[in-house]
């Protein structure tokens, strides 16, 4: 009883990393049709933002949810100012950029902050369940997913901006014609989306030991859950991320983590060949 | 229009005959020889990226399977020859297979690009969990993250104690980079290539006009995988070792940016742009002033952002307005199957 | 390789200088000393500090006047954590350098892209790492701490600190890996201990919630972790946060290489039991010292570790057997490295042995500290018995295979 419990905490855990982990990729890719595959990178600089940040003070849940946000944010506003705008339309030209751009910040945060680990620790002890000691961040985790999720979808739905963001993702032309400019809209759009990267990586600091290119095991799996998800954010993040994640740890738990891994992977094969568009353009289509 | 095909192979034997002349008297040869086959790893990609526009994220699958069965076979044969076919075999029938399962899905562009994604990380991840003994495939262990060494190298055929390493090797390489171009050119001339230049263009069009899309993909597909496996043959005789990072994500996307820095939808571009910054690579290892990755990142974005259609077609440009109507044959050529509007792309 | 048609031509056309010109002209002016390490790239952390003590090591003797009166200029190469650039610059040295001897490699896929390459040119080659063991040439000399080296100290001990029998092995999941989870296994075993449960991990494997939990399964009375990288570090965060720490006492033959202890704060390090051959932390004379040197040429020594020390050692070998036999000459410095050469150091003696070309060092027991390697116990000249065991090159010189050692 108690281990399935554990169990079951270690699959909502596992779900709610894979929907971080793609959350800023989704909300580019889903926009703006843009693939950012510095994304892994916008998450390692959040973890250096938020463990700076506290290294220098500040409290570590502010600097978690409101400074790395907030940095990896701005990074991004300078990025698409100078890089991406230039290359909106052409999808494989700003894989490219963006491949780029993450190696260029791999080399500059290895510049700056040298290339050994670092880390910060959890700001929530372990705690009991019968037998078991469970680790009490992935609670954390948990929470901060959901809370991502729920906010996501408030703001498309019911505010001015999320209605205009929507407008422009349908059909551009016609919100620039309605006095909208979707140069600006974008530019937001890419601000949101480098900030949710930033959260992530702030969120999984605690949980890791900090390289400069610690990016780069995310993005795959980013890239894979967002593309699997389909054309629906919310809908799609929550269903490919739950497949993915709920798939992985049953594989983890029953043979070995490597097994878990392909099985990921072999899952996600299966699942695009099923179902070319993703699993929100078949089901829950035209959903958030 | 067999005329024009001969003058291009005769030109091809002409220019390639002068590189490996002169080439070897710039660069080492053992550094060369690794150029040329990272030239026909790039040239597979853009027969079928920049010809068949099948965006392939997992070129490196191919190259990697291609040298590992070099290798797993090589151990367990003793002679080169067997190896070699098979090494060009595997991968094609493996890209055969899963072709088929994406293109008879219907799987299109990003998530196409996906699915060869995912397969290249799972190998890249099989191939690292094979450290354990009981990883065996006849005389050869597996090897995990490092990799499989001291497997015998090309010998002559028939010969199996005559071994070709150093500067023959090299010019066995640059002649085998120089047929593959060869054929590259005979099967884009042919009906087969300028049908699947006609699918990149529309797809739903040339299949109403009554080509089956999705063999005529499968096949090309498979074709760039065997050009890949032949590569990567090449590549472990050259290294005399194979590992995983063969498999690895950052290998898969050199690849790309290879084509894209060079220039895609043409022969000669995917194959300078490959030797062009491998080259870089290698000087930039050199220096210790500043980090290297920050260096190739900031490249890469330069190169997006201000030559997006690559260094082969800009070069191409400048010539024509240099001296005005006097293309270069094959790049002429070359141009001449791309079509219409993306001419310049 | 000598004067081929390609140097010739060069040659003749005076395209590349000074770098093309016959051995016999340079002969008079410098030893060259070749590096080959990854100094960017995802190994750098490793790599980089390896670089550093090669450059301190050369330059103290430089200082003191060269070798045999020559100065050393160092040949050294970023291979950029690519495995093809290894193979690249290992002809580059060889070839157009000739580099009297080669230093570096990293990973042993690194090693063994150039092993060959280094015997074919007849180029003497020193690996200074920690790694799997088993290799057997007797062209190169390895330095580092071996499987058998680290687990025979520190697995009798970690089970009695523990107090228990039941042992669970987290291992990564590569050659190192699997091959000292084996020797693990061979160690508890003798000490009357059990296995109950061995688990490989990926390097880029981060979350080990699962594994966690499937450990309390098991409940063992002490868990060995020999895991590898930034990612795996991640295991000891995720164990301290979950509350096993207290729990289940751990033991480790890889915390530390990289100075990871210095990442975790003190309520998820300490008391960690590790065993290695340097520390920053041992308090001899000799360490202090050499940190003080570290400190003067390089400023800041927290970044440096085992495997820069190690490197250091490896030139400073290299340099005893070439004074010792008066030439710079690939067999008379071999010759002279086989007669048992010692060099003392920061981390006490390192010893060359002769049968195996491995090397007998000290090994400390430690546990982590505040962020330090408390040394509790030190056991000196511990030799390479897993190496020993299937290599002998004073009765097969011509060996050239690296083993895997049955155990």
């Amino acid at each position: 009883m108690d281990l399935a419990f554990v169990i079951l905490v270690e699959m909502l855990y596992a779900v709610a990393s894979l929907i971080l982990i793609g959350a800023g990729l989704a909300v580019v890719f889903g926009m703006m049709k843009v693939i950012n595959l510095a994304h892994g990178e916008f998450m390692m600089m959040g973890g250096y933002a938020t463990i700076t940040a506290v290294n220098l003070g500040v409290n570590i849940f502010v600097a978690m949810l409101v400074v790395a946000p907030l940095v990896v944010g701005l990074i991004g506003l300078v990025v698409e100012r100078l890089v991406i705008r230039h290359l909106y339309g052409r999808l494989v030209d700003t894989m490219l950029a963006t491949w780029g751009l993450s190696l260029f910040f791999i080399g500059l945060v290895t510049m700056i902050f040298g290339n050994t680990t670092t880390g910060i620790s959890t700001p929530i002890p372990g705690f009991a369940v019968g037998d078991y000691q469970i680790n009490g961040y992935n609670f954390f985790v948990i929470l901060a997913a959901i809370a991502l999720l729920i906010g996501v979808l408030l703001v498309l739905r019911t505010t001015r901006a999320g209605l205009v963001a929507r407008g422009a993702m349908q059909r551009s032309d016609m919100a620039a014609a309605l006095g909208y400019s979707p140069d600006r809209i974008y530019m937001a759009t890419f601000f949101c989306g480098s900030a949710l990267s930033g959260l992530a990586g702030a969120v999984f600091a605690p949980l890791v030991g900090l390289v400069p290119t610690s990016g780069g095991a995310y993005i795959a799996k980013a890239f894979i859950t967002v593309i699997a998800g389909g054309p629906s954010l919310v809908a799609g993040l929550l269903s490919s991320a739950g497949v993915f994640g709920i798939v992985s740890q049953i594989f983890t738990f029953a043979i070995s983590p490597v097994i878990g891994e392909v099985a990921l992977l072999v899952a996600a094969v299966i699942l695009l060949r099923i179902m070319p568009q993703g699993i929100t353009g078949r089901f829950f289509k035209g959903r958030l | 229009m067999p005329g024009r095909f001969v003058k291009d192979v005769w030109v091809t034997v002409l220019v390639t005959a002068v590189l490996i002349w002169i080439m070897p008297l710039l660069i080492g040869t053992y550094t060369l020889t690794v150029l040329v086959i990272y030239g026909m790893l790039g040239l597979s990609l853009g027969l079928i990226w920049g010809f068949g526009g099948i965006l392939c994220f997992g070129q490196t699958a191919f190259f990697g399977l291609g040298a590992y069965t070099y290798a797993i076979a090589a151990i367990n044969i003793g002679e080169s020859t067997l190896p070699m076919i098979l090494a060009i075999l595997v991968p094609a029938v493996f890209a055969a297979l899963l072709g088929a399962m994406m293109f008879y899905g219907r799987l299109t562009d990003v998530y196409l690009g996906v699915i060869t994604l995912v397969v290249t990380l799972i190998l890249f991840k099989f191939m690292n969990s094979t450290a354990g003994p009981q990883y065996v495939i006849g005389k050869a262990r597996m090897g995990g993250f490092n990799g499989i060494p001291g497997f015998p190298t090309l010998n002559v055929p028939g010969d199996p104690d005559t071994y070709i390493w150093g500067d023959p090797y090299f010019y066995v390489c640059a002649v085998l980079l120089a047929l593959v171009f060869l054929l590259v050119s005979a099967l884009l001339r042919s009906s087969f290539g300028r049908v699947a230049v006609g699918i990149r263009e529309n797809e739903t069009r040339a299949s109403l006009m009554g080509y089956d899309v999705r063999a005529r993909k499968t096949v090309l597909f498979a074709i760039g995988a065997a050009i890949a496996g032949l590569a990567g043959a090449l590549f472990a005789n050259w290294a005399e070792i194979v590992t995983p990072s063969l498999f690895s994500l950052g290998q898969s996307a050199e690849i790309i940016i290879w084509c894209i820095v060079g220039g895609l939808g043409t022969r000669l571009g995917p194959i300078v742009g490959a030797a062009g910054l491998a080259y870089l690579k290698f000087l930039l290892g050199q220096q210790a002033v500043v980090d290297n990755t920050l260096i190739t990142g900031l490249i890469l974005v330069l190169f997006v952002l201000f030559l997006p259609k690559g260094i082969v077609p800009a070069l191409v440009g400048l010539w024509k307005a240099s001296f005005g109507r006097r293309p270069l044959g094959r790049i002429h050529q070359a141009r001449r199957m791309r079509g219409g509007e993306r001419a310049n792309g | 390789m000598t004067l081929n048609r390609r140097n010739f031509l060069a040659g003749t056309a005076a395209m590349t200088g000074a770098a093309m010109l016959p051995k016999a002209v340079l002969a008079a002016d410098a030893i060259k000393l070749g590096s080959i390490l990854d100094t960017s790239g995802i190994f750098d952390a490793y790599g980089k500090p390896m670089d550093m003590a090669l450059r301190l090591a050369v330059n103290e003797l430089n200082g003191a006047g060269g070798l045999l009166g020559r100065q050393i200029e160092v040949v050294s190469y970023d291979t950029q954590s690519d495995m093809a650039l290894y193979s690249q610059y290992a002809q580059q040295l060889t070839r157009q350098d000739k580099v009297d001897v080669v230093h570096g490699g990293i990973l042993s896929a690194s090693r063994e892209a150039i092993r060959q390459t280094m015997r074919k040119n007849k180029t003497l080659y020193f690996y200074n790492v920690q790694y799997e063991g088993g290799v057997c040439d007797r062209n190169i000399f390895c330095n580092g701490l071996t499987p058998a080296q680290q687990a025979a100290a520190l697995v009798p001990w970690a089970l009695k600190e523990a107090g228990g029998k039941k042992v669970y092995t987290l291992a990564a999941d590569y050659n190192y890996g699997q091959i000292t989870a084996r020797w693990i296994q061979k160690f508890v075993e003798e000490a009357g201990g059990e296995v109950v449960g061995t688990d490989f991990f990926p390097l880029d494997v981060a979350d080990f919630g699962a594994t966690i939990a499937k450990v309390q399964t098991a409940a063992p009375d002490l868990v060995i972790a020999p895991l590898v990288g930034g990612a795996h570090l991640s295991f000891f965060r995720q164990w301290a946060a979950s509350g096993m720490k207290d729990k289940i006492p751990l033991a480790s033959t890889t915390m530390g290489v990289g100075n990871e202890h210095k990442v975790l704060t003190p309520e998820e390090g300490n008391g960690i039991m590790v065993a290695y051959s340097y520390s920053q932390d041992l308090e001899t004379a000799e360490n202090a010292s050499f940190k003080d040197r570290w400190t003067a040429a390089y400023g800041d020594p927290t970044a440096l570790h085992e495997l820069a020390v190690s490197t250091y050692y490896g030139v400073h070998t290299w340099a005893k057997a070439v004074a010792q036999a008066g030439s710079i000459e690939r067999d008379a410095v071999t010759a002279a490295l086989e007669t048992g050469i010692s060099v003392d150091g920061p981390a006490g003696k390192y010893t060359v042995d002769p049968k195996t070309h491995h090397a007998t060092v000290d090994v400390h027991l430690m546990k982590v500290q505040d962020h330090k390697m408390k040394v509790i116990e030190t056991l000196s000249q511990r030799p390479p018995i897993d190496t020993q065991a299937v290599c002998d090159l004073n009765a097969n010189p011509d060996d050239n295979t690296q083993y895997e050692i049955q155990i």
